[in-house]
């Protein structure tokens, strides 16, 4: 444990609602809006503000790796943003001693005009490496990512796994006493990943300071030593990691009440015309809610407050550390599916056989309409697999991993 | 594996050039003219500068079949045009000097300031993304617009040259007070552009007032007609406009005829610093909330 590297002391970012999302309005509407502003002044300078982090005190000293988590739009991003100096704190100060590297969006900064040489360049010039530094690990950066035969190819031509490794590389080699990382490990094959979450423990390893945010608890968990809960815009707790992340867990699962439309953690793209207000899975035999059984059919309803046309849903089922295990999308449609006007407000999505294995999961949904994102909610509900049969076979009982898949042997007598 | 990057990494280790002791920075609310006026953050960022008018060059015109060749079209093209119509069919007074090489002489300043006023105002919204994922002076965005269109406005005046000489006209030493006019130009497009551009983050408005607006402006400005057809005292008090300065200057300093438009040069410059600094302490002032709005 070294000096200090952040400390942040009551930090506040107010953003003005109205403003965020919707960045930009025209010329017009500001002059139309002006009166109506006068007369319900008071109203716009309290209602309409939110604070994204509150009175947050940190204290960040070199050499740790801290893990951000907390719900959609408790704070963590902006948090990042205000210590990568992309936006301004509007009350409190943070202090932070030395260079930040700050990666919260691989490729940002890629011109698709220009190859990958001169994009390795100027992605390290924007990530905040000195020219010297790039030409001196050039070579290293290209290795990395595996590209050398496309160098001079311009980044438009390249897949996007292409793009995605050469910006990883370009960041990885960066050389911050702090380094900002958001969600940018969820890119890439598997193979990608792995040498990417390598790389990144090396980071760490290094003893330089990392903040890191990620859904992903597995990754927070395999990297950091300390975790911060944000909720809200405040620290909820700071503790060693672990500890962080069952507080969290514990919050999702008591955040997860019957009625959704209590929640205040949405998916901020989304444009609000229908609110997912429930949603359960049921044993085809009955019984509780939320209680399924291995291998046994089930169904998973989702009641939304409005009807629109072109509904979509996408369910993600996720295991109790985080990583998503399957994701269930009806905009890949099948002849199985069905479409009518008698389900009104209500979609359901039927299992023939649930394939997990006996746990704890939760199911994170995006309702579409019109086209458009109209609500996500993380962790929408919590639900237990008993054990059970899949393929009329029962389920060892340390069976690793998340699913079970029906099958057969053919075997020597 | 890991041993291999070891080995490739040890003797490079030794070209990275030692870094500073870390310095502390203090974030918090800032008020008042205190971002575009920093010297040090502008130096400390150096190399992003570097970079991406660096980009901005190289950008320009890839995928185009005609290349660096449009630096030249834009000016001749409408040489052409408006000896044409204004040479030839409004017959209006081009000082005793041959039509086309009165308005190329203005033309190519005029371009260039007219491209970087149009690119400089869009440059923050076209770079968004970078904008909102990265800190750098914003500053950069407007500034790298206009140094890449010095390589531009350099192919123009060689081209120019070349026209001139061939006309039989010798360039005087006047020609000498080129980079003073060019720094003009370049600072009104700065001021400007920067003011614009922050504008157009909050009102994309600015996308269809910046077109229009410079087409009005081509036309106070002596381009297609001589100043000296303006009557006294609007001619003087015409060079706020710091453009009919540089473009007169332009003229004088490359055609090597008439005499020097001193006056409307220093009213000239002297408009051009006001507004060179009026745009940067606007850019400066709303700077700090552009990640939020664009």
């Amino acid at each position: 444990m070294g000096e200090i590297a952040i400390e942040t002391h009551e930090l506040g970012k107010r953003y003005t609602l109205g403003l965020r999302g919707r960045g930009y309005g025209t010329l017009r509407e500001s002059v139309m809006e002006a009166p109506r502003r006068l007369l319900s002044r008071e109203k716009r300078e309290r209602g309409d503000q939110l604070w994204a982090l509150r009175d947050l005190s940190l204290t960040v000293r070199s050499g740790e790796v801290v893990g951000l988590i907390g719900h959609n739009g408790a704070g963590k991003s902006t948090l990042l943003k205000i210590l990568s100096r992309i936006t301004e704190p509007s009350a409190g100060y943070a202090d932070v001693t030395g260079r930040v590297g700050s990666l919260l969006e691989v490729g940002t900064g890629f011109h698709p005009e220009l190859t990958g040489r001169e994009n390795v360049y100027l992605n390290g010039a924007i990530l905040g490496m000195r020219r010297a530094e790039i030409r001196a690990r050039f070579d290293e950066i290209v290795e990395f990512a595996e590209l050398e035969r496309f160098l001079d190819t311009p980044v438009k031509r390249y897949s996007s796994g292409m793009s995605v490794r050469l910006a990883f590389a370009v960041a990885a080699h960066l050389e911050p006493e702090i380094l900002l990382v958001d969600e940018v490990l969820a890119v890439g094959d598997a193979a990608f990943q792995r040498k990417s979450l390598g790389k990144m423990n090396e980071v760490a390893k290094e003893g330089r300071t990392v903040i890191f945010v990620s859904h992903n608890l597995a990754i927070i968990q395999a990297l950091c030593n300390r975790g911060v809960l944000l909720e809200r815009g405040e620290v909820k707790a700071d503790a060693p990691i672990g500890e962080a992340i069952d507080r969290y867990l514990r919050t999702l699962e008591s955040a997860a009440t019957d009625d959704l439309l209590e929640r205040r953690d949405r998916d901020n793209r989304a444009y609000d015309e229908t609110l997912v207000r429930r949603l359960e899975i049921l044993d085809a035999s009955g019984g509780h809610p939320n209680v399924v059984v291995a291998g046994r059919p089930a169904t998973i309803v989702i009641d939304v407050t409005e009807h629109l046309p072109k509904m979509e849903c996408q369910l993600t089922i996720v295991n109790s550390l985080g990583q998503p295990v399957c994701t269930l999308d009806s905009e890949m449609s099948a002849p199985v599916d069905v479409r009518g006007p008698e389900t009104g407000t209500r979609l359901e999505c039927e299992i023939e056989s649930l394939p997990l294995l006996p746990g704890r999961y939760r199911i994170d949904v995006i309702v579409k309409g019109k086209r458009h994102i109209q609500d996500g909610l993380q962790a929408a509900a919590f639900f237990d697999v008993e054990p059970g049969m899949v393929g009329n076979r029962p389920i060892a009982v340390e069976a690793d991993g998340d699913v079970s898949l029906p099958h057969s042997w053919r075997l020597p007598a | 594996m890991l041993t291999r990057m070891e080995t490739l990494a040890a003797p490079t280790t030794e070209a990275v050039p030692v870094s500073p002791p870390p310095e502390t920075i203090r974030l918090q609310p800032t008020r008042g003219f205190s971002r575009v006026l920093a010297p040090r953050e502008l130096w400390r960022y150096r190399d992003l500068a570097g970079q991406i008018a660096l980009r901005d060059i190289t950008i320009r015109y890839r995928q185009t079949a005609l290349g660096g060749a449009w630096a030249v079209l834009q000016p001749i093209g409408f040489m052409v045009v408006f000896s044409l119509i204004f040479g030839n069919v409004a017959g209006i007074s081009s000082n005793g000097l041959p039509y086309p090489l009165f308005s190329l002489a203005a033309l190519v300043p005029w371009v260039f300031f007219s491209n970087a006023l149009l690119l400089g105002s869009d440059s923050l919204v076209s770079n968004s993304a970078l904008v909102s994922k990265i800190y750098f002076p914003r500053i950069f965005m407007p500034a790298g617009v206009i140094v890449a269109g010095f390589v531009d406005l350099g192919i123009s005046i060689v081209i120019l040259m070349i026209i001139v000489l061939a006309w039989g006209f010798v360039p005087s030493l006047a020609i000498l007070t080129l980079p003073l006019l060019i720094v003009i130009a370049a600072a009104t497009a700065l001021g400007a552009s920067a003011a614009l551009s922050a504008v157009n983050v909050r009102y994309r408005d600015v996308r269809y007032v910046v077109p229009f607006g410079i087409q009005l402006w081509l036309f106070i400005t002596p381009i297609v007609y001589a100043s000296s057809s303006v009557a006294e005292p609007w001619r003087t008090l015409s060079a706020i406009n710091p453009m009919v300065g540089v473009v007169e200057g332009f003229r004088w300093a490359t055609l090597g005829t008439g005499n020097a438009p001193w006056d409307l040069i220093g009213i000239s410059a002297a408009a051009a610093v006001v507004a060179f600094l009026a745009g940067l302490a606007y850019f400066d002032r709303v700077e700090r909330a552009f990640a939020d709005y664009v």
